[in-house]
């Protein structure tokens, strides 16, 4: 199989104009008789329905929350990114083009890249034309602040509650279509498999959660917009329903997936405090604008940390480790989150970590707090103030950046963030492989489309913080609206999809044959046994750090564990009503194939790049070792029966803009 | 610790439902409520029991799925809290625990404490957007400045997370709260000045006809949301309203 990303040609600052100057359409008229179902209302896919709408398409959308406002974009914090150079600090459509390139540690394709890097500026005029309240300063102009890997300000923010503004946009702009009927949305609808006929894909089953009726929608196109597949590891940043399923239904349809090992873990989440745990909660990354991070100097003070007989702010300032600050002197605290993680983790391991398990690192506000206070004071013309005051000034400011994310810390914590430092450790966060698709972000099966953090496309081997949201706008705002026009100008004269087709048919028996075998099978353990047994096999073999060995074992574990999944697990209720163990129940059986997968992709990439560290490829310094000579391509899997027999294709990466170097922060 | 609970159990919409009582142990005080119900729905699996099924995604207080009634409060006790923000340390050793679904006629009960909350996509849906294309060809961001304080109202009511707890905290099961979140976050905001009265017409209109009560000034609304939509939102919203219904509509 050979695989074709159809990137345009000419250089790079043109490739996007005339491709889409190109593009073939599809009249006003024709639109009216394409149909297009949407999966997801995320980000990516609330802002494509409601764009493919407006266009004149016949669009179905699909969540499996109650509303399309709940996906899980709404819980993303701290900001988007943007080349607008408001802060005139030198950014540019090349910078951000080139920030992310280097911090997907090249693995990413550059045109792609630089598309997103050129259309971001449009996002948050769109945005802020929908009523989006980004962050604002006194002079009424858009407020800006930084994220890790990076040294300009080009990400805007609405408090900690970024990612609920943008949604709430696009879900107001989907609505505006819903209200026109031109979109018709199903909420508490699952996606169970996609229906392909003569190689394109033809629609969807779908299941409708609250009565357990099975449904068939035929389209022209289908957009995957389903988000990442984080949860395989059981606890992460994600919400509870995220999953992988869509993608892997994809997959199985013959989809190729790519990358799959790539998963970000984040430098900055609550640590897990027990065993009954359901997910981690991010702190996010604009955290470390001003907080520092750090651990004790001497083990001893560890210790008794630890032990409870010591708190933080026990600890002198000259016996503190700050050390990010001390190993990458140039970007301190913002290095990127790969990096960051890392850091931790070694700290740990080595035995300075806090917290009663030891899987914790400070993040700590004193020394921003006091250098606000201190400002706050001079602009209100205050002589010698006392150091309480400071404080107090210091705080007010810091409340009004990150108020609710520190209200949230102490709501779980009962500790209250501004008088003792935050304990973090790193979480599961995000996964940067996905889908594979080409410059149109199709996938290898015509007519189906991959968008958001569903797909692989522009992060590489690391996502940059407050880039996600802008890619899921980008793809659903302004790529896929135009792109699927270069496919559907041919299905003009398909006329309606037959969803009584034979396609349809076996597919729709293929669901239910699935659905009856897990609500038959009566077995003796619960779907959340499975699902956490599957993520710790996930954490320890496949997780910050890798090694051949341990991804080999993790293989043979998870096919063990998959195995007595089908025999013993028990799904309780019925599946002619709202059943939520039964929608879990598949989507732990998705995640115990797409595991194996993830460990076979890690197994096979034997060099350290980005959120991917093989402990063979290691500096003497405990730094990433890229190998570019043979492994600068993107690993693309064909599924052919078993997970792990998947077939591998590479995309091979093609660097004509930028020079591949090691990646230093230093 | 130890405590009872009492759950509404209803096996559909049809069901008439009914409280059932349910013992549980052990339980850490570090757990989140959510948690607390997750370990109660292992034990009733494994002794082959149903489940209580319940709303949740995000668990962190800002996708607005999770809604329980607790003790006779929309999200339990707690001030500026949402149901899975609640952690078990706020309860004590002993203590019985009444947990309900949301109760109001526009809310349909699914299934135990599951409720359908479509009628706030509705009311959305009926005009809660700016009516500008998504098609790319705005104007420069920055030249629309919007006076900072302004833009910080505006966000506040825009963190509304759309939970319900203001209807079910409502005697009347009014959802005025709710609507007149969005109503001010765009007649704050200079985009969205242009179709204020049209839209504050069209949301009211589809909040009366979902069959939300009226609105008699008790307060309770604002007493229990998560993220504190003030009660100043309805004040605006009544004003527009009064404005709106006064010119003629277009
Ligand atoms: C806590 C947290 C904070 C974050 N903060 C930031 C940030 O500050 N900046 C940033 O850039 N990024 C951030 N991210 C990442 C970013 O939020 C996500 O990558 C992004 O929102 C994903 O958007 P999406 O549209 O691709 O998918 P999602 O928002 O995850 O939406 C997925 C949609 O698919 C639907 N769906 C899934 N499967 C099915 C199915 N089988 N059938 C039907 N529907 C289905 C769901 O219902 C949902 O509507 C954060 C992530 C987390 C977890
Ligand atoms: S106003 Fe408050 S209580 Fe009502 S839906 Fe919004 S967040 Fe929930
Ligand atoms: S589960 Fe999202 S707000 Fe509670």
């Amino acid at each position: 199989m050979k695989l074709d990303a159809r990137i345009p040609a000419g250089p790079l600052e043109k490739k996007w104009s005339s491709h889409k100057s190109n593009i073939r359409l599809v009249s006003p008229a024709n639109k009216r008789n394409i149909d297009i179902v949407v999966i997801g209302t995320g980000l990516a896919g609330s802002s494509a329905a409601a764009s493919l709408a407006e266009m004149g398409y016949r669009v179905k959308a699909f969540c499996f929350q109650d509303s399309p406002r709940r996906a899980h974009s709404i819980a993303a914090q701290g900001g988007i990114n943007a080349a607008k150079n408001y802060q005139n600090d030198g950014d540019s459509t090349y910078r951000l083009f080139y920030d992310t390139i280097k911090g997907g540690d090249y693995r990413s394709r550059e045109a792609n890249v630089y598309r997103l890097a050129e259309v971001s500026a449009n996002i948050i005029d769109q945005c802020v034309a929908q009523g989006v309240p980004f962050a604002r300063d006194y002079g009424g102009l858009l407020d800006n602040r930084s994220f890790g890997g990076v040294q300009v300000s080009r990400t805007f923010y609405a408090k900690g509650q970024t990612g609920q503004q943008l949604l709430l946009g696009a879900y107001s702009a989907l609505n505006r279509q819903i209200g026109k009927g031109n979109v018709k949305m199903y909420n508490r609808h699952e996606m169970m498999d996609i229906v392909v006929e003569d190689g394109k894909a033809r629609g969807i089953i779908a299941r409708n959660l609250a009565t357990g009726e099975i449904e068939r929608h035929g389209a022209h196109a289908v957009l995957l917009a389903s988000g990442g597949y984080g949860n395989v590891f059981f606890l992460s940043t994600n919400a509870m329903g995220s999953n992988g399923s869509a993608a892997w239904k994809a997959h199985r349809r013959g989809a190729l997936m790519a990358n799959p090992c790539f998963t970000q873990i984040h430098p900055t989440c609550i640590p897990q405090s027990g065993e009954y745990q359901s997910k981690l909660t991010l702190m996010s990354e604009s955290l470390r604008n001003d907080g520092r991070i750090w651990v004790p100097k001497n083990k001893k003070d560890a210790e008794a940390i630890r032990a409870g007989q010591m708190k933080p702010t026990d600890i002198k300032e000259e016996d503190r480790d700050y050390y990010l600050e001390r190993r990458y002197p140039s970007f301190g605290n913002l290095v990127p989150r790969d990096v960051a993680s890392r850091a931790a983790k070694e700290r740990c391991d080595e035995g300075y970590g806090v917290n009663a398990t030891g899987q914790a690192v400070y993040l700590d506000f004193s020394s921003a707090i006091e250098r606000y206070g201190k400002t706050e004071a001079n602009q209100m013309g205050l002589e010698n103030p006392s150091r309480e005051k400071i404080i107090e000034l210091g705080e007010k400011v810091v409340e009004a950046k990150y108020g609710n994310l520190f209200e949230m810390y102490q709501k779980i914590k009962d500790v209250n963030p501004y008088k003792s430092p935050m304990m973090i450790y790193p979480a599961v966060h995000y996964t940067m492989g996905g889908i594979w698709v080409d410059y149109n972000l199709m996938t290898n099966i015509p007519g189906l489309y991959a968008l958001g953090e569903a797909n692989f496309s522009d992060h590489g081997a690391n996502r940059l913080g407050a880039s996600a949201l802008m890619q899921g706008l980008a793809d659903g705002y302004f790529v896929a609206p135009y792109t699927v026009g270069d496919y559907l100008a041919d299905e003009i004269r398909t006329g309606d999809i037959d969803i009584n087709s034979d396609a349809f048919v076996q597919t729709e028996k293929d669901v239910v044959e699935r659905i009856d075998k897990l609500i038959n099978n009566k077995g003796t353990k619960t779907v959340d046994h499975y699902h956490r047994a599957l993520g710790k096999i996930m954490w320890d073999k496949c997780g910050m750090a890798r090694n051949a060995e341990g991804l080999k074992e993790a293989i043979v574990e998870i096919q063990a564990l998959r195995e007595e999944f089908w025999k013993e697990v028990n799904v309780p209720g019925r599946k002619d009503m709202y059943n939520p163990e039964l929608d879990k129940a598949g989507r732990v059986a998705d995640f115990l194939e797409l595991g194996e997968l993830m460990c076979l992709d890690a197994l096979t990439r034997e060099e350290s790049c980005g959120g991917h560290f093989r402990e063979e490829h290691q500096t003497e310094e405990g730094e990433a070792m890229r190998d570019d000579k043979n492994f600068a391509f993107a690993s693309c899997w064909k599924y052919t029966g078993e997970p792990s027999k998947a077939e591998l294709i590479k995309e091979e990466l093609t660097f004509e803009n930028v020079e591949l170097k090691t990646r230093s922060y230093k | 610790m130890n405590l009872t609970l009492k759950i509404w159990r209803q096996n559909g919409p049809d069901d008439k439902g009914h409280m059932e009582t349910y013992p549980v142990s052990d339980v850490n005080p570090e757990m989140s409520f959510l948690e607390m119900i997750d370990v109660l729905n292992e034990k009733l699996i494994a002794e082959g029991k149903e489940p209580v099924a319940f709303d949740h995604d995000c668990r962190e207080g800002i996708c607005g799925m999770c809604s329980m009634f607790i003790n006779g409060e929309a999200h339990g006790p707690g001030k500026r809290i949402t149901t899975c923000q609640l952690h078990m340390r706020s309860f004590n050793d002993g203590e019985t625990v009444i947990i309900e679904p949301w109760r109001a006629a526009a809310f349909p009960v699914i299934k135990d404490l599951v409720v359908d909350r479509g009628a706030f996509d509705r009311i959305q849906q009926a005009g809660g957007y700016v009516s500008v294309n998504t098609s790319g060809n705005t104007i420069d961001a920055n030249a629309i400045p919007v006076p900072k304080r302004d833009a910080d109202r505006a966000f506040d009511a825009a963190t509304c997370i759309g939970c319900g707890a203001c209807v079910a905290s409502c005697k009347n099961s009014s959802a005025m709260l709710f609507v007149s979140a969005k109503v001010s976050q765009f007649a704050l905001l200079p985009q969205g000045k242009v179709e204020a009265k049209d839209r504050v017409r069209k949301m009211v209109k589809q909040m009366d006809l979902e069959g939300f009560g009226n609105c008699t000034n008790t307060g309770a609304c604002e007493a229990e949301c998560p993220v504190g939509i003030s009660l100043e939102n309805i004040a605006r919203m009544n004003r527009e309203y009064m404005g709106a219904s006064l010119s003629s509509p277009d």
